[in-house]
């Protein structure tokens, strides 16, 4: 019966937003005039054991993760599915991605000043620090919601979104349900006087609640709707710009904060300075019990309900992401500087086509934290704790100093240099008790040599240097690139520093590619070493492996 | 439930391409709302350059090749604009961990783009964009006909010469696509 009345009600909307539609076009009809377009991508995998580097037997062989979005749009009508295909899922990918289907499909209406979708969506309301809905392939994230989400700007610079609705949840939904609202306002929009006015300034407002029945077997008298708030302002005068939001959450005990009652917040600030040739950045922010989940009772990096974003670099040479830091939603205080300065062109210093110099500094430290009374701190069921919001707590998270000068040096040379120093708190980042802080630094050389117009070498060299974790580290990558379709690759990574002898290990790999259009087809094989994958402070695990990958990706 | 919007899809779908049959038909730009870096709501379909060429880039700041690809093009941009009159928006998906970053990276930099910020990828989605980079050349009616993933040394290159038949108006549908 109910599930009847769902699929009325899912075939009212499309039938009410094909009639809307048709209206429109009167005559043309909702067949004629669209377009298909889409993408594909199939990455397989081939496993070879190795016991050396501890990759496992694959009992298939082979495993595949694959997806394809098919998007239909007409004028201001949109529908689209999303296929995927996991037989089996790859290693380092949640098991219970295993089989085939369409979780992900909608179908909107698009005005000037109004948008419906029915079905998926992904949505996101300010930095996301209350509610995003983001999907991230390479790391098998996916938290669509599936339900309602509405966008209305009723003036001009006026802008009200709205979402109702389940989060995925592998092949299943959540058992929470979200409801959310927000607001954003263009304020130069609203007054005609301020039109002209340099400073620009937008202010927004969230409020999130999420339902979830009560669990009789935690024996607590359990919120069974928590509600979150947010608060934003982003001021821009030219060369300035300033952004900051704050968010605060009722309490909400769950797995993840062993089941306090006590409030969250989320404090981030940043503010720039930039001119041609010169960019300033500061950031800080501090996070306090922000775990959000549509279930209380879920661990893993499933059913996230917002984003906490983490404020460290975002390295991507090999070697420097070897201890990427994740944010720590259940408390973390740090801040960020950057400079960017190009020495200008054909100067003494910048050389003819000039050069530019980043340098960055980022330090996360852990929260104050106080107990209340004599209960000790985070205990099952209580208040939890209390904390001064304008302290640091004692415990270093995470430090990371970094410089970069990239220079042209003429027509056929270009070389980038780089320098990394890190702590980093593998205790409390990766959960590995007991083992001390990690201290690295990394050099890196980066040079590309272009022999015709289109065809170029490059080789990357990069050292770690630690005494502690696995020791030393050099990576080598030589890649050879035909432009615009071919690059062809030979790379090692060696762990000569490794204490254990047996574990002085070579992780080789041979990779090649040929790109025409939009469509690539890639190939690689060789070892890959055990590591964090890690997109926007989200990470992944993936174990180590040895075998033949090959990805194929489209769109059209 | 499934099943019903499977069925209402495919009739759609199936109908769509039986009535594509008639002429290649170019698409336009999607109509999504990004930001500009004044903080201000920008919708993508007011993506245009008087009657002249466009070019849209994805790309983000961890993303090497993508800023290698806007680096090279910052060495030629005036040349070709001189040429061909084009115009170059280059949209950042990084999220909220590095978009306060991207205005001052970009005139550090010194790149004369437009850009924008497609914070939770909406704009990327609608585009069908699987790896950045990836590379659009619009012509001067809002319609796509150019594009290309990934970037390697001398890439620029076929870009310009496609850019320069764009500007003149020539069909370029045979040039791998």
């Amino acid at each position: 019966m109910k599930n009847n009345k769902k699929k009325l009600i899912l075939l009212f909307c499309i039938l009410s937003v094909s009639y809307f539609f048709s209206l429109e076009t009167k005559a043309q009809g909702i067949l004629s005039g669209g377009s298909i377009h889409g993408n594909f991508q199939m990455d397989a995998q081939l496993y070879v054991e190795d016991s050396v580097i501890n990759a496992p037997d694959v009992s298939e062989d082979m495993l595949m993760n694959g997806f394809s979005n098919l998007i239909y749009t007409n004028g201001k009508f949109t529908a689209g599915l999303r296929y995927e295909v996991y037989l089996n899922p790859m290693l380092g990918y949640d098991y219970r991605l295993k089989g085939s289907g369409i979780p992900y499909r909608f179908a909107s209406f698009k005005s000037d000043d109004f948008e419906i979708t029915v079905g998926n969506f992904y949505e996101q309301f300010g930095s996301g620090l209350v509610l995003r809905s983001y999907e991230e392939w390479n790391l098998g994230i996916d938290n669509s919601i599936d339900g309602i989400n509405i966008k209305f700007k009723p003036y001009k610079g006026v802008t009200i979104k709205g979402v109702y609705g389940n989060q995925r949840y592998y092949w299943e939904k959540s058992k929470g349900i979200i409801r959310g609202i927000d607001g954003e306002v263009f304020v130069n929009d609203l007054f005609t006087g301020l039109a002209e006015m340099k400073t620009k300034i937008t202010l927004g407002g969230s409020m999130v609640s999420v339902f979830q029945e009560n669990d009789p077997s935690l024996m607590l008298n359990l919120p069974l709707n928590v509600a979150a708030f947010a608060g934003r302002m982003n001021i821009n005068r030219g060369k300035v710009n300033f952004m900051a939001e704050y968010a605060n959450k009722i309490n909400d005990p769950e797995s993840l904060n062993n089941f306090i009652y006590k409030n969250g917040e989320a404090l981030l600030v940043s503010g720039s300075y930039s001119q041609k040739g010169l960019g300033i950045m500061f950031s800080a922010k501090r996070i306090d019990n922000m775990v959000y989940k549509s279930d209380r009772k879920e661990i893993g990096n499933s059913l996230d309900v917002n984003f906490l974003p983490p404020l460290t670099k975002q390295h991507v040479y090999s070697l420097a992401t070897m201890y990427p830091y994740a944010t720590q939603p259940n408390g973390e205080m740090g801040y960020q500087a950057q400079v960017i300065y190009t020495i200008p062109k054909k100067s003494k210093l910048g050389g003819r086509y000039g050069t530019t110099i980043s340098v960055n500094y980022s330090q996360v430290n852990s929260i104050d934290k106080q107990k209340i009374d004599t209960i000790p701190i985070g205990e099952y069921g209580t208040k939890g704790y209390t904390s001064d919001f304008f302290k640091f707590g004692d415990i270093v998270y995470n430090k990371d100093f970094n410089i970069e000068i990239s220079r042209k040096l003429n027509k056929k040379w270009k070389a980038i240099l780089a320098y990394t120093n890190l702590a980093y708190n593998i205790e409390v980042v990766e959960g590995h008790a007991g083992e001390p802080m990690v201290y690295a630094d990394i050099f890196i050389l980066d040079i590309t040599h272009k022999f015709t117009p289109t065809k170029a070498l490059r080789l990357e060299y990069q050292q770690l240097f630690t005494k502690q974790d696995e020791g030393d580290w050099l990576a080598a990558i030589l890649e050879f690139t035909i432009a615009p379709k071919w690059f062809l690759s030979i790379s090692d990574q060696y762990n000569y520093g490794n204490p254990h002898s047996d574990k002085k290990i070579h992780y080789y790999m041979a990779a090649m590619g040929y790109t025409k259009g939009t469509s690539r087809i890639a190939l690689s094989y060789g070892r890959q070493r055990e590591g964090l994958v890690c997109v926007g402070g989200v990470c992944r695990v993936v174990p180590a492996s040895n075998g033949l990958t090959l990805t194929i990706s489209s769109s059209f | 439930m499934k099943k019903v919007f499977l069925l209402a899809l495919m009739i759609t779908f199936a109908a769509a391409g039986f009535s594509q049959e008639t002429g290649k038909k170019l698409t336009k730009l999607p109509a999504i709302d990004v930001k500009n870096l004044n903080g201000e709501v920008f919708n993508t379909s007011e993506i245009s350059n008087d009657g002249k060429p466009v070019i849209i880039s994805f790309w983000a700041l961890w993303c090497k090749p993508c800023i290698r690809e806007l680096t090279t093009i910052a060495d030629v941009y005036d040349d070709w604009i001189d040429e061909t009159g084009v115009k170059l928006y280059a949209v950042s998906i990084d999220d909220a961990r590095s978009s306060a970053k991207v205005l001052p990276t970009v005139n550090g930099k010194s790149w004369d783009y437009e850009v924008l910020l497609d914070q939770n990828s909406d704009f990327k989605r609608a585009m069908n964009v699987n790896m950045i980079p990836h590379t659009f050349i619009i012509n001067g009616n809002g319609e796509i006909v150019w594009q290309h993933t990934s970037f390697a040394e001398g890439g620029e290159l076929e870009m310009f010469e496609i850019l320069k038949k764009v500007a003149k108006g020539e069909d370029v549908s045979n040039d791998s696509h």
